[in-house]
């Protein structure tokens, strides 16, 4: 695969749910209740539930190995967690949009793939870069 | 690790790769093994930090604390039947503008000593 910095990977659109979140605490073993629990949310000063940052993060990843085909190629991943995604209690969820893009050409064989995430007009992770091998 | 867990998490986050869900598949691309999404290793990543967050000595509280950042370093990737060890470090600690900072590593090698992934998390517990 012949990449140059600058070019883009297919975005991502998803709809985060409270289904979602229900189901990504099982799988990943997270039950805080800020992800699940309204009244307890509110309690400690968010505004509703809000998706595990973890979660975000996950589909990030799951752009970039979309658009590698082998995930066992992502070398490194790593994001900052700058503002919580607010998923409120109805069948539209919380829409977050990732897009991608290729930041560094490396002589080793890997590249770097800038990631970004937003929710609400705002970008939700900070510093996300995935060093994949081609 | 286990196939189950594997195709669990990647149901989660739908993602459809059937290199996580199909040994054939996985060893058509090389794997002896369905091999895990990126990010897979917070199922035990996670209660590393929360043993270190909720370890009374350190005196953290919890109800200020946020996830800062997050990554991963894969040195393979991981696959179903791996039997993993994980130590973590707090390699540092540190005050800035009224917030504590916790730097904390986890190293994740198989019972035989291979390594697998190293992992960082800074955790910030805000100032009152």
């Amino acid at each position: 695969m012949a990449v140059r910095v600058g070019d883009e990977l297919p975005g991502l659109s998803v709809r985060v749910t409270r289904a979602q979140l229900v189901r990504y605490a099982g799988a990943s073993l997270d039950f805080n209740p800020i992800h699940w629990n309204e009244r307890f949310a509110k309690s400690v000063g968010l505004p509703d539930v809000i998706a595990h940052g973890m979660l975000t993060m996950a589909l990030g990843g799951r752009m970039v190995s979309d658009w590698l085909g082998d995930p066992g190629r992502v070398v490194s991943y790593g994001v900052r967690f700058t503002r919580p995604v607010v998923v409120p209690d109805d069948d539209e969820g919380a829409l977050v949009e990732f897009t991608g893009k290729i930041g560094e050409v490396r002589d080793d064989g890997t590249v770097r793939v800038d990631v970004t995430a937003k929710f609400d007009g705002k970008t939700v992770l900070g510093k996300a870069q995935a060093v994949v091998r081609l | 690790m286990s196939r189950e867990k594997i195709a669990e998490f990647a149901d989660a986050i739908d993602d459809d790769s059937a290199l996580y869900r199909d040994a054939g598949a996985a060893k058509a691309a090389g794997y002896p093994d369905v091999i895990a999404p990126p990010t897979f290793l917070t199922i035990i990543n996670l209660a590393a930090i929360n043993a270190i967050v909720a370890d009374p000595e350190l005196g953290l509280d919890y109800s200020r604390m946020v996830h800062g950042d997050q990554r991963f370093t894969h040195h393979r990737p991981v696959r179903a039947g791996d039997r993993l060890q994980l130590t973590t470090y707090i390699d540092d600690i540190f005050a800035r503008a009224g917030n504590d900072f916790l730097n904390v590593r986890a190293d994740i090698v198989t019972e035989d000593g291979e390594p697998v992934c190293t992992t960082h998390a800074q955790l910030v517990v805000r100032g009152q």
